[in-house]
């Protein structure tokens, strides 16, 4: 055997365990979805059989998902609290973040790093007092209950914008000084557009965030004319609690919009995952 | 336009031993072209940004024209910058880029339009007024901030290195276009570089700089005929001059074995002194001081010898540098003979001050 080949012969081998791990991963990831797909085709029979092609796919359980749940109204609700809260964030956490990551004032970092603390506690701690607070606030089973606690901004969104501030060379925020910006508008028209990689990044992250969200809306909303999708995926499991084939299409049904807004943000997202530092 | 004045102005960074920038006293008249110069740290760019507003004066103050500007805000002081990395808004078209801070300051759209064409005509920036930042040459986008500067019409220009991301040959050629822009708009401008050819070029006068202190401000002639010190000798001119400490016996320094004869009023103040002569102001021949040769230095017209000067029994003492006619130079290893030229020699005291 020659040189080249015995340098090119395991290069060959690592390339090929390399690619069947990779395989088996993206299968364990993708298994499951597929499984829900299958599933949301098969009748109320076959759905328990292990089975990935059903041999007559009833497109029906589709169509019943929108017979038995008001799918369009939850649709726009969920649609609706998200697109606030991802304002909400993207504002708030964007001048919070260009804040620390800029304004030089007293005791900035060791504020930031307390806040930067509460991503320790888990959600399940603070649960009961905002619940409360909101009851307090007659809040409870409206829209606002959605909207309000997640509007203001988040320890995890203000650091990722922090880092991408931090990132802009100084001399660009001076030139707007000697340009003759004050700090709000050095803000909004020569950072935050220049930002916009880390704004996609939390835009899409807090969009799935609310989206996925079941255990807030499960105890502010009770009235379905202002429930979300995932609210109402589990009412129809309590009621027709049988009928998985059904289930499964609502499931993809919910799942779809967040495709959609992952594929068009897709390429602004990694490059924004790499700019602000938060890959691997 | 204004003239720009420095009277006593401090910056001192926290944490920092010594001032960056240290009582600096400098008046610039309207419609100068000033260039500071130094090595790097030497306060250059504080000194610049002083002026810009964007470095606090921590005692002193500056005025632009006949106004105290010391506590104004950046925006309110009518100065324009270009910076090193041009710090142009990547998400901005030139056009948008240029005309941005006349945008800030609510001109009229036709305004802008007929500012902002004029400028990219006198900088030739018309077929890329719709490009980014990104599809740009170095050259251009240097041409770019230029722009940004120009259509605002400011009293100062302000420049802070603004060719040091620019290849050798460009660099000359935009030295002399912003040289002459400067020229004719007569707009009053300050600008930094640690190249002293830059200095040199460009400047009606150069202020040289050092940890902070003003060496000396003149014009790039009168630098380089009457440095004010030795740090000033040393830095204005390319190869630098060559300066040796030597002991005074009545009259006369010895360089090697050549005697320089030094003058009588310089000569009864001191002991030792530093000599100073440029490397042009050698003459090879067949008398003056021996130089052994190490290396030469062939640029075309001219080629620059370097090496040691050579005492009796193989003995080496100072090196010393020294030009020579590119058409036929002496070769490495060889000997030449140097006589320093007496009109053109330099008497500086062992603290570095200029004798006389």
């Amino acid at each position: 055997m020659g040189i080249a080949e015995r340098a090119i012969k395991p290069s060959i081998i690592g390339a090929a365990v390399w690619y069947a791990a990779l395989t088996v991963i993206a299968w364990c990831a993708l298994f499951p979805i597929l499984w829900a797909i299958s599933g949301s085709l098969k009748s109320e029979g076959e759905v328990t059989l292990p089975i990935l092609f059903p041999a007559h796919p009833r497109w029906s359980n589709y169509r019943e998902v929108f017979e038995l749940m008001p799918f369009w109204r939850m649709f726009f609700n969920s649609v609706f609290y998200a697109g606030c809260i991802c304002v909400g964030q993207v504002f708030f956490c964007s001048l919070a973040g260009y804040a620390f990551a800029r304004l030089r004032f007293r005791g900035r970092d060791t504020l930031f790093v307390l806040y930067l603390g509460t991503l320790m506690v888990p959600l399940t701690v603070t649960v009961i007092p905002q619940f409360i607070l909101m009851r307090i606030a007659g809040l409870t089973d409206t829209p606002w209950a959605m909207i309000v606690p997640g509007l203001f901004g988040s320890a995890f969104g203000t650091y990722l914008m922090r880092q991408f501030f931090r990132t802009i060379p100084a001399e660009l925020e001076e030139a707007a000084i000697l340009d003759g910006c004050s700090p709000w508008q050095i803000y909004w028209r020569v950072l935050l557009p220049h930002a916009m990689p880390a704004v996609m990044v939390l835009a899409v992250l807090t969009w799935v965030n609310v989206w996925n969200d079941f255990l807030w809306p499960l105890l502010m909303i009770q009235r379905n004319s202002i429930a979300t999708l995932t609210l109402g995926l589990v009412r129809m499991q309590g009621e027709y609690v049988a009928r998985w084939p059904v289930l499964m299409a609502a499931s993809i049904l919910i799942l779809l919009p967040l495709l959609v807004v992952y594929v068009i943000a897709q390429r602004a997202f990694i490059r924004g995952i790499a700019v602000t530092g938060l890959g691997g | 336009m204004a003239s720009v004045t420095f009277e006593q102005a401090t910056r001192t960074y926290s944490g920092a031993e010594r001032p960056a920038v240290d009582h600096l006293d400098l008046s610039i008249a309207d419609g100068e072209f000033v260039v500071l110069v130094g090595p790097s740290g030497c306060g250059k760019t504080t000194s610049l940004r002083m002026i810009a507003g964007l470095e606090t004066v921590d005692s002193g103050s500056i005025r632009i024209g006949d106004r105290d500007v010391t506590d104004d805000d950046p925006k309110d002081r009518d100065v324009a910058m270009v910076f090193q990395n041009y710090a142009l808004y990547p998400h901005m078209t030139v056009a948008q880029n240029m005309g941005f801070a006349l945008k800030i300051a609510k001109l009229s759209k036709a305004e802008i339009r007929e500012r902002l064409l004029d400028a990219a005509r006198v900088l030739d920036l018309e077929p890329y007024l719709d490009r980014k930042p990104k599809e740009l040459s170095g050259g251009q986008r240097q041409r770019v901030a230029m722009g940004r500067a120009i259509v605002r019409r400011p009293q100062v220009f302000l420049m802070d290195e603004p060719l040091s991301n620019l290849d050798a040959k460009l660099r000359v050629q935009t030295r002399n276009q912003i040289a002459g822009l400067q020229r004719r708009l007569g707009t009053t401008t300050v600008y930094v570089t640690h190249d002293q050819v830059e200095a040199m070029t460009m400047g009606d006068r150069v202020a040289v700089l050092r940890d902070g202190v003003l060496q000396q401000c003149a014009p790039p002639r009168e630098l380089y005929r009457d440095p004010t010190n030795v740090f000033v000798a040393e830095f204005i001119g390319s190869p630098a001059m060559n300066l040796f400490a030597l002991p005074v016996v009545g009259n006369t320094a010895r360089l090697g074995d050549w005697p320089i004869p030094v003058p009588r009023e310089i000569a009864d103040s001191a002991n030792e002194l530093v000599v100073g002569v440029r490397p042009e102001h050698l003459e090879i021949g067949a008398a003056g001081v021996e130089m052994q040769i190490d290396v030469v230095e062939e640029l075309g017209a001219d080629a620059y010898l370097y090496g040691r000067i050579a005492l009796p029994d193989n003995v080496f003492s100072h090196t010393i540098v020294v030009r020579a006619d590119g058409r036929d130079p002496p070769t490495r290893g060889g000997r030449v003979r140097l006589r320093p030229q007496s009109e053109h020699l330099h008497f500086f005291g062992i603290d570095g001050r200029r004798l006389a």
